[in-house]
């Protein structure tokens, strides 16, 4: 059997022990209630404007790793899914439920580089969603994603990270990096600071060092900030993937209410790309919101600032070759990659552009919620991932720059499985080492 | 709000505090905050060694590995959360609890302040400390705190089910309770949160979901006959003790009572509700038309909206007005009597009324991080490098504003009408 053939046997019971007790009549309405009362015009048009031209193929890395077989096209994917629904008012099997949330919880990212390609403009991500969103009502979602999902409902945060461990951490990072900086503070409640630091789940639970960082950065550009003692802290949100919009709907007027708490002017967010679009597409349209209530602006944004204003210096340069991951939801979501690429080029004096870069950029294959699909789904999207380990190859570069906590666990996983030479780093990692730090002893 | 006729409503300003002085050799001070009636400054001091509490510039005599959270209770004494060799206790006036705890935190106050209490976890299990007392039952999990108003009942929602790593089948059956002084409810949820007592503080109405998709108000462990497909969180009329609470019907808001409909669902978003005293009137904020926000009175949205926000939601002591944070084009003013004041603020803090609800008073920031206070939408003369909300005496007369003008904390009795 090949990898890929051995890729798709897949258990999990999130899938297969939920589905089994599906009845078709929970099914049908399910589907029937999704499609008619829960899209619009927009589902119709897509659905209805689609010509099977084949276009959005070459634009997925699930394609082109599994040497253009069709049934990882965009399209492909919506035909054995969503149409298939449609097409049969909802009369599917349990098999077809189970197959559909397959691919449409791990063997799509909704990175939305098909959309790019489409004459149309069909958002196939977007298709994808509507087909999670059955699978949550139905019950049939990935058991590591559903449990992501649980953690943000109970603790409204993805990691299951509890009211004082969140605070102890803070505290312990502040007393950490006093052992540079003497004077660094991560202060706390501040009301009416200029911005809230958000982070994701991840942070404090095991990459603990990006919240020190951070901190130094703050303190060393003199900014006026703070972070919140209580839940609403992470920005991130897992049931936007998992299609339980409500408790999506749940955490983000957390997130955003504790900024509105805390008087800030904006939220500063770190180096999270799902979050981002949770922010200021998703979660808060799904609120009412039309647009961000209180402007979130992602880390490359806020480096790019403080950059520009003088407040970030460099120091020195880091020399070794790097090149640069552009993640999809603040790139082709946001459009921040010049920011991005100003920022690296002031730190790195020896930048090599991955191809194809900025918006045409692949996908990590972890986001969308697929690596929150957990160890089960591990090799569908490592071996759906081929061309990024031939793209990042390409560069000869040893840096690899990725400012997204899920495309570091996916990168991490390709580099190796691919065994690929080359150190992955977020970009603070870097500004963080080669900063000028007035107040470091 | 505890009794304030007592504090001196003398009109006049008065220097309190040099701000930066402190009578101990600090490395560096850290935010400000200034007691209700404006007589005492207080501030966390890092100390060459661990950290002191500051008031009027006079340090506490006990200093601590950490100290963080300075709160001034309703009724003038101040606490914060303070560490002594790797154990947390709270300090109150500079005298610390005489239990410790593995960790403590968030404080939270009784309405006239004679109740202090704080989230704790103990050796591993969580609860509430109240008076410095921990429930006797704690859990292996708690959040979502509460107190009462009367502050002789707090809350939480505890986990009566250990879970593994991605147990989430078990997790689905139902692993949450409410614990009311540290006595859990027979219920168990999938979730539950935001646990409010009523305003006589003997009943709790909390929300839950029964599965992943049945979402509903739950009453001193008794749940609504009717099921909604998300809910926010409840409020108890105050006169005739019926629960309240935002419901999501076929993809829109509306406001249910005792689990029947009462507000049809028609809105894009509806939260935040509060009555009137006499429960005659109920407020919320609400969005009649997708990205467009107002105030709702009894149902009916104002006319008036605004594209960005509204927030801090305030019905005024006899209950006829509403007033509320609105935010425009990235800029803030506040939504009052079915208008929008003229000005426009940087930023702006909670609207307060006067005790005979006929001034709004607030605080807002100019541009430049000036602050200052403003009174039915006229500003003060005079801008702080700092200030806190205002406080109305209780003939209504005079507003009692705590600012930091040129380094020094003042405290001004101003008439309304000064304005």
């Amino acid at each position: 059997m090949s990898e890929a053939a051995l890729a798709q046997k897949i258990d999990d019971p999130g899938l297969d022990e939920t589905a089994a007790k599906l009845t078709p009549e929970r099914i049908r309405t399910t589907i029937n209630r999704v499609l008619q009362q829960e899209n619009s015009a927009r589902l119709k048009a897509f659905v209805g404007t689609c010509v099977s031209c084949g276009l959005c193929s070459d634009a997925c890395h699930f394609f082109l790793s599994h040497d253009r077989d069709p049934k990882y096209s965009p399209a492909g994917k919506v035909k054995q899914t969503l149409w298939e629904m449609i097409r049969t008012k909802g009369n599917v099997s349990q098999e077809f439920i189970v197959r559909a949330a397959t691919i449409a919880y791990t063997e799509c990212n909704v990175c939305k580089r098909c959309v790019q390609y489409c004459p149309f403009g069909i958002d196939t991500a977007y298709l994808m969603t509507v087909v999670r969103r059955i699978c949550h009502l139905l019950g049939v979602t990935p058991l590591y994603l559903q449990d992501t999902s649980h953690s943000h409902a109970s603790t409204f945060n993805q990691m299951w990270v509890k009211d004082d461990e969140w605070i102890d951490t803070l505290q312990w990072q502040e007393d950490e990096y006093r052992d540079e900086i003497p004077n660094l503070r991560i202060p706390l409640e501040k009301e009416g600071a200029d911005f809230f630091y958000s982070v994701i789940g991840p942070e404090p639970k095991f990459r603990t060092q990006l919240i020190g960082q951070a901190a130094v950065l703050m303190n060393e550009c003199g900014v006026d900030w703070t972070m919140p003692a209580t839940p609403g802290w992470d920005n991130s949100d897992m049931s936007m993937y998992s299609g339980d919009l409500e408790i999506m709907g749940r955490i983000k007027r957390a997130h955003f209410e504790t900024a509105r708490r805390l008087r800030v002017k904006r939220v500063v967010m770190g180096e999270c790309g799902h979050a981002y679009r949770s922010v200021y597409d998703v979660g808060n349209r799904w609120l009412g919101w039309r647009e961000m209530p209180i402007p979130v602006i992602h880390a490359l944004q806020f480096y790019w600032e403080m950059l520009k204003e003088g407040r970030l210096k460099v120091a020195t340069q880091m020399e070794e070759p790097c090149t640069f991951h552009d993640p999809c939801n603040v790139v082709r979501g946001m459009g921040l990659h010049e920011m991005a690429r100003d920022v690296v080029r002031a730190f790195c004096s020896n930048f090599i552009e991955m191809e194809p870069n900025r918006e045409q950029n692949y996908c990590c294959s972890a986001g969308g919620g697929v690596i929150n699909c957990g160890p089960p789904h591990t090799k569908t999207r490592v071996l759906g991932n081929r061309v990024k380990a031939e793209q990042i190859t390409a560069t000869g570069a040893k840096v690899l720059i990725a400012p997204c906590h899920n495309c570091h666990g996916g990168l991490e996983d390709i580099i190796n499985h691919y065994k690929l030479d080359v150190k992955l780093v977020f970009l603070i990692d870097i500004i963080y080492a080669h900063m000028h730090k007035s107040n470091a002893i | 709000m505890p009794e304030n006729g007592h504090w001196n409503w003398e009109p006049g300003e008065r220097v309190i505090h040099e701000v930066k002085d402190c009578d101990a050799e600090v490395s560096w001070l850290e935010e400000l905050h200034a007691s209700p009636d404006g007589e005492q400054v207080a501030v966390v001091a890092k100390l060459e060694e661990g950290y002191g509490v500051c008031v009027n510039g006079k340090l506490w005599e006990q200093t601590f590995d950490r100290a963080w959270y300075p709160k001034f209770s309703p009724d003038g004494r101040l606490t914060a959360l303070v560490n002594v060799d790797g154990e947390w206790t709270l300090a109150v006036d500079g005298e610390v609890w005489p239990e410790t705890y593995t960790c403590l935190w968030n404080t939270l106050f009784s309405e006239t302040g004679d109740t202090i209490a704080a989230c704790a976890q103990a050796d591993g299990v969580y609860g509430m400390v109240v008076n410095g007392e921990i429930w006797e039952q704690l859990y292996d999990t708690a959040n979502e705190f509460n107190l009462s108003s009367d502050g002789k009942r707090s809350a939480a929602v505890v986990v009566m089910v250990s879970m593994g790593q991605a147990e989430i089948f078990t997790y689905q059956k139902g692993c949450y309770s409410v614990a009311v002084n540290g006595e859990a409810w027979d219920n168990r949820f999938v979730n539950a949160w935001t646990p409010v007592f009523d305003p006589s503080d003997k009943r709790l109405a909390v929300q839950t979901r029964s599965t992943l998709y049945d979402y509903t108000i739950v009453v001193d462990g008794k749940p609504w006959s009717q099921n909604f497909s998300a809910t926010w969180e409840p409020r108890f009329n105050p006169s005739t003790g019926a629960v309240v609470a935002p419901v999501r019907q076929a993809g829109k808001w509306g406001m249910a009572e005792d689990g029947r409909i009462l507000w049809d669902p028609t809105f894009y978003q509806l939260w935040h509700q509060a009555f009137s005293p006499d429960g005659k009137k109920l407020y919320a904020i609400g969005a009649p038309k997708y990205g467009r926000w107002t105030l709702v009175e009894n149902g009916s949205p104002w006319p008036l909206t605004v594209g960005d926000m509204v927030e801090d939601l305030t019905v005024s002591p006899d209950g006829a007005r509403v007033a509320a944070a609105a935010k425009e084009g990235g800029r803030w003013t506040f939504m009052v009597d079915q208008s929008l004041w003229n000005s426009w603020y940087e930023m702006i803090w909670s609207p307060v009324f006067s005790p005979d609800s006929k001034h709004l008073a607030a605080k807002v920031e100019l541009p430049g991080k000036r602050y200052t206070v403003v009174m039915n939408g006229k500003p003060l003369k005079e801008t702080f490098e700092q200030c806190w909300e205002p406080v109305f005496s209780p003939d209504s007369r005079s507003v009692l504003i705590r600012a930091v003008q040129d380094g020094k904390f003042k405290r001004i009795v101003a008439g309304v009408h000064d304005f």
